[in-house]
């Protein structure tokens, strides 16, 4: 079970399973657009992962590149008549550039000192966008042009479900080969000991610059996509909140897991539409059960249950 | 030259709430390794409880220990039902728990206070002191001395009573401190109880100043950790130093900068100092052994 779980094309193929048959089995639009958000979330945090169960490296900012991603499609399109889809490409390059160019300083730093950094330029990230309305609405948000392709407009919940749920395949798949890699051997190894890993050859601040670099733009094509389904867009996107929502569906689903990502993603959205049922208890509950299951299943639900299952099979 | 004592004033008093956020931290990290990003919570219940209590014609003192003393039971409260049975789970894992206790008891604090902003009367009145031409609130006083006394005491107590002793021995090695016979795990309950005592009192006394509500943890947490880090994370004079500092460098930077991005300022210094010595300002320079 769980060599097949890692197997290189099982995943992806699991994954774009799991959308084609939930298309059958959600109700109404209402659901798909939950699920198509599960999706965007689902595909940051796979990014995310990367970083964190992968390579070890937590980032406590990195709703920071999503909210980038997100206004590229907004402000690029309006104020340069850039097109959508390129916009998508332009806000990666530039988180991706961004990320090349911050990442050799913060990654230097560790546990904590990491922690605080990279959260200190989340924060001044998403303090640039509230601040300049001239370009981005400021704290009020900003609405998002449709995308638009060969006269065809990408509209309703269905195609939203739809590509963003192919995103999520194509970003499992990439992920899954990545880790796969060489790089991602060399990842592993410098998340048990990166002196063992330097000892090995092993180019540490250059693969840990590479793996941000690659995480940032994962968050950013899933702003980007988040963007363009809700045709509006806040600064909440980029904010403190929204970076620790990142890191506790990686952590709740489980580290270095992909499906653990997309499992997380899944809870940390449905549950909040859940609970407004209880709007007074909305907050309390959410907190609860997040420490119930990280006191419970404390190295996340997939990695959790998957020991728990080849245990009771031996 | 009264603009720039102005300034000083207000940003050392603001300064010493994140210190006093940044010294609860501390003493969690030391006694535990644990960071507990609820610890801005303890001050929302030193001011909403406070307030709520004065209002149900409790004289403020008695309402103020009162506050102190519920804060205090939600600290042991955490310990006991969200971090002792994880012990042993990594970092992050303990991150994301105390994350999820300050969610909840911002939704604790909502559903048993409201969501309006409060504020309580000033201790010893309005009436501004003039000062080299600055005027200066009665209240700040009181938070710098109550700051000035709480850190006194920590020092004497750390110092001068066994109890604190073993709490350093905890804090250097919990091993040995076990070997020796200390109650370990009585030590990192006790860390909790007293970390949310000193952010309880921060609480009461800046709530004339700055207002309270029942979400303004999240951001005094974020800034709390942020002066922790700066001075050197497990060092108390540290956290003094780097609270006084972040609260001195958002009061300058809004006043000579620009107001909108006086907490972008106090991040981009913390950013340029760990880029510099990534162990903080007093930080150790710690060495991997292999």
């Amino acid at each position: 079970m769980s060599r097949l779980l890692s197997h290189r094309l099982a995943v992806p193929a699991g994954v774009a399973l799991l959308v084609v048959a939930l298309s059958f089995v959600l109700p109404s639009s209402f659901y798909l657009r939950v699920a198509a958000l599960v999706w965007i979330s689902a595909l940051a945090v796979i990014g995310l992962n990367l970083l964190m169960g992968f390579a070890g490296q937590v980032s406590l900012g990195h709703a920071g590149f999503f909210g980038l991603g997100a206004y590229a499609v907004a402000v690029l399109p309006a104020q340069f008549g850039l097109h959508p889809l390129l916009a998508v490409v332009a806000g990666a390059a530039i988180c991706g550039g961004i990320a090349f160019l911050v990442g050799r300083p913060i990654l230097k730093l560790k546990g904590h000192y990491l922690a605080v950094a990279t959260l200190g330029f989340g924060i001044l990230i998403a303090m640039a966008i509230s601040n300049e309305a001239w370009l981005t609405g400021g704290p009020d948000g900003m609405p998002v042009s449709r995308l638009t392709l060969f006269g065809w407009r990408a509209r309703g919940a269905d195609t939203w479900y739809w590509i963003t749920g192919g995103l999520l395949v194509v970003g499992a798949w990439i992920a899954v080969n990545l880790v796969a890699s060489p790089t991602g051997r060399a990842l592993r190894a410098l998340h048990d000991s990166e002196v063992a890993a330097r000892v090995a050859g092993i180019d540490v601040a250059r693969y840990k610059v590479k793996v941000f670099v690659i995480s940032a733009v994962y968050a950013s094509v899933a702003g980007s996509a988040l963007a363009l389904v809700n045709g509006f867009i806040t600064p909440e996107t980029a904010d403190f909140m929204h970076s620790i929502e990142l890191v506790t569906m990686v952590v709740l689903g489980g580290m270095g897991s992909v499906l653990g990502s997309i499992v997380g993603a899944a809870i940390l959205i449905v549950l909040p539409q859940v609970l407004t049922a209880f709007h007074e208890y909305e907050h309390l509950l959410l907190g609860l059960m997040m420490m119930v299951i990280m006191i419970v299943l404390r190295s996340g639900i997939v990695p959790s249950l998957a020991a728990l299952f080849s245990r009771r099979r031996s | 030259m009264p603009e720039l004592l102005q300034f000083c004033v207000s940003g050392l008093t603001v300064g010493a709430v994140y210190a006093l956020v940044a010294l609860g931290f501390t003493i969690i990290y030391n006694a535990s390794d644990v960071v507990n990003f609820a610890q801005g919570e303890f001050v929302m219940i030193g001011g909403m409880a406070t307030v709520f209590l004065t209002a149900a014609g409790i004289a403020l003192p008695l309402a103020a220990l009162l506050a102190i003393v519920a804060a205090m039971a939600i600290g042991l409260a955490l310990h006991r039902f969200a971090i002792e049975p994880a012990r042993g789970a990594s970092a992050v894992t303990l991150i994301i728990i105390t994350i999820g206790a300050s969610i909840f008891l911002r939704g604790l604090a909502q559903v048993v206070f409201d969501k309006q902003f409060h504020s309580l009367p000033a201790f010893s009145g309005d009436e501004p002191v003039r000062f080299g031409g600055a005027a200066i609130l009665p209240q700040s006083f009181w938070v710098l001395a109550g700051a000035g006394v709480i850190v006194l005491a920590l020092w004497a107590f750390f110092n001068r009573t066994l109890l604190g002793k073993a709490v350093l021995a905890t804090a250097a090695n919990r091993l040995a401190a076990r070997l020796v016979g200390i109650n370990t795990s009585f030590v990192v309950g006790f860390s909790f109880v007293v970390s949310a005592g000193i952010g309880a009192v921060a609480g009461i006394l800046v709530t004339p100043i700055t207002l309270t509500s029942y979400d303004i943890g999240t951001l005094l947490a974020l800034k709390g950790f942020a002066a922790a880090m700066l001075g050197g994370m497990g060092n108390p004079l540290g956290a003094i130093v780097g609270g006084l500092a972040v609260g001195l460098l958002e009061a300058l930077g809004a006043g000579y900068i620009s107001s909108t991005y006086k907490d972008a300022i106090a991040f981009i210094v913390i950013l340029g100092v760990l880029f510099v010595l990534p162990g903080g300002l007093f930080g150790k320079a710690s060495v991997e052994r292999v």
